[in-house]
């Protein structure tokens, strides 16, 4: 959505002759620094933030890359996290099962959502998902399974593959980890595809898309669909991780958060999204020990990003002399 | 006691109302979303935190000022008018040349803040606001009683939304309006102030959005967060009812808030949603909303 309006710097900068092997170092320490992590930091906190940067980096797919904006996505989240928490604490399912449970409950979620909401555009589109996913919301209000107000509580974290103990904390987050990569690695996979380019033709210019051929319908839909399994992956692995599942997870405060963690982080960028999810995770676990209520500072933040700091933190340093000198770009 | 579908004519009377009551709401509320989006193309989330200031403005007039539901019921919406048109010249002038999903974005921001402050000085229970003495008491329709205060506030809004209906299609104010939202660069060539129109207009909502707060204050406990399950619903009937037209928000307003009246009675656990429904049925059959032009 930024694309029509953010004017991209025209002043020609040169690419750095070893862009490439830097890019690659600095991924190399961002994972270096990721599997070293815990011997620093509290390890819960680290996982919350995994999980919340992959929910917001599977929301940036439809945001970024296709200009879609899902004010609903809380419905995936949320709804994954009960599925998986009912599958393995009620029905005794081993984690990995009970995760891809919560994956393809979010994607037949975000194939339903997805149906109704695309066949409005713009402004329309977000007030339909907040809407649906606000029904979603009373739905699990009332549904028996998810144990209304109280939610799905101790949650067992189980034994992954029937060889690793989740419920020790090291082994726990090496899985988030391992599960966050995963799910990032497809997010690159899907952007730099056939199908990622003819979506960001479709976020350019929806109409010659259509005279291009292309049943735009139908990769809204496919984009809707991925963006909602993938953030289901991230609510699955939360309900493990805090070992409940609440109301909380589906509301429409979660799906202005993932959007905010968007947004701060930069929109249409790959490390963007977990950027923004780690700064709103360590701002709210700064607040949480004081009185004063964190949606004041959410909302003014918002009202900033909004009217000054559109780009975002990394969009912002993509577009500065040393991103745009590394060979960095952002894709709005 | 008389039946009608197998349930008493006063129990069923009684939902209707309730209906109705929302229905003014839903129907006050979206009116005014109505007249932003059409010179705004603004989807103005904090719509929903305008309402619940418009029932604390009452509320602390009352109690700080000892103003009266009266005169509350024409200062209210003037101080929050007030408060838009200051929001709408500062910051959300400055999003129009954008996408419009900014402004969204930013009224949301905007909706958050207002109502964590408020959370943070009134905590988040909600607080009785006393019906004027004039409207207490209730009367006897024969099928059942009728408590005045909701009848006032069915009356109320129906004079409130015909009255903006009719600025805006029959007056000149309301000629330069609608022309603005055809063509503004050609409109201020001949001389009208539009940014000065768009204040105005931002101001006229966000009035209209605190003068359902008022009404809503003595039906309602005024509560911080009174407004934000609110607006999601309003959304709902704005997508349903097409925001081309403002008659259409008004009637999609009062017809929404019957028929979950009525869902209350024949099928209670749905009340929450049949609005919801209604717009996923609605959306599929007629994208563009019943009254609405585009697409």
């Amino acid at each position: 959505m930024a694309g029509k309006s953010e004017p991209i710097a025209t002043e020609h900068v040169a690419i750095h002759p070893k862009a490439g092997a830097i890019q690659l170092a600095l991924l190399a320490v961002i994972l270096a620094g990721l599997l070293l992590a815990p011997q620093f930091l509290y390890p819960i906190f680290l996982m919350k933030l995994l999980a919340f940067g992959l929910f917001a980096a599977a929301f940036n797919l439809l945001l970024g890359y296709t200009g879609l904006l899902s004010f609903g996505h809380a419905t995936f989240f949320g709804g994954a996290a009960y599925f998986t928490a009912h599958a393995v604490k009620v029905w005794g399912w081993p984690p990995e099962a009970g995760i891809l449970l919560g994956v393809l409950g979010a994607a037949a979620l975000g194939l339903v959502m997805g149906a109704i909401a695309i066949r409005r555009q713009g402004i329309y589109f977000a007030m339909i998902t907040l809407a649906l996913s606000q029904m979603f919301f009373f739905f699990c209000l009332q549904a028996g399974f998810t144990h209304g107000e109280d939610g799905i509580q101790s949650v067992p974290r189980g034994t992954l593959f029937g060889i690793f103990d989740l419920s020790q904390p090291m082994t726990m987050y090496y899985f988030v980890l391992a599960v966050f990569i995963l799910g990032m690695l497809i997010i690159w996979r899907f952007v730099n595809s056939p199908f990622g380019m003819i979506l960001k033709s479709i976020r350019e210019n929806e109409q010659r898309a259509i005279s291009l051929g292309y049943s735009v319908s139908r990769y809204k839909l496919g984009a809707f669909v991925m963006s909602a399994a993938l953030a289901g992956l991230a609510g699955g692995v939360k309900a493990l991780i805090f070992q409940f599942a609440t109301l909380t997870d589906v509301s429409w405060q979660m799906s202005g958060e993932v959007i905010l963690m968007t947004l701060l982080g930069g929109i249409g960028t790959l490390a963007g999204p977990v950027v923004g999810a780690g700064l709103v995770v360590t701002l709210q676990n700064y607040l949480a020990t004081s009185d004063f209520p964190v949606t004041i500072i959410t909302g003014v933040v918002f009202m900033v990003c909004v009217l000054v700091f559109r780009r975002g933190l990394v969009g912002e340093f993509f577009a500065s002399r040393l991103g745009r000198r590394l060979g960095f770009r952002s894709e709005s | 006691m008389t039946m009608i579908f197998g349930i008493p004519v006063a129990a069923l009377m009684g939902q209707l109302l309730v209906g109705l009551i929302n229905g003014s709401f839903y129907a006050l509320l979206s009116l005014g979303l109505a007249v932003i989006f059409g010179l705004l193309r603004v989807i103005n989330f904090a719509h929903g935190a305008q309402y619940m200031m418009g029932a604390f403005a009452a509320l602390l007039l009352l109690t700080v000022g000892g103003v009266n539901y009266w005169l509350a019921l024409i200062l209210a919406p003037l101080i929050v008018g007030l408060f838009g048109a200051i929001i709408e010249r500062t910051m959300l002038s400055r999003l129009y040349q954008l996408d419009h999903l900014y402004g969204l974005l930013f009224t949301f921001g905007l909706a958050l803040a207002i109502e964590g402050t408020f959370r943070y000085f009134y905590g988040a229970s909600g607080m009785p606001y006393a019906a004027p003495a004039a409207l207490t008491g209730a009367v006897n329709l024969g099928f059942m009683f009728l408590p005045i205060y909701r009848g006032w506030v069915v009356i109320a809004s129906l004079i409130v939304c015909l009255a903006v209906w009719f600025m805006i299609e029959k007056t000149k104010l309301g000629a330069y309006l609608r022309a603005a939202t055809e063509n503004p660069t050609l409109v201020q060539s001949f001389g009208v102030n539009v940014p000065l129109l768009l204040t105005l207009t931002y101001a006229l909502g966000a009035g209209l959005a605190a003068f359902a707060g008022v009404l809503a204050a003595p039906v309602y406990q005024v509560s911080p967060l009174m407004g934000s399950n609110l607006i999601i619903i309003v959304f709902a009937v704005v997508v349903v009812g097409g925001m081309g037209s403002i008659l259409g928000a008004i009637v999609t307003g009062y017809m929404l808030g019957v028929v979950e009246g009525l869902t209350k009675v024949f099928y209670p656990e749905a009340s929450n949603i049949v609005i919801f429904v209604i717009m996923a049925i609605v959306l599929i059959l007629r994208p563009a909303g019943l009254f609405g032009k585009d697409a």
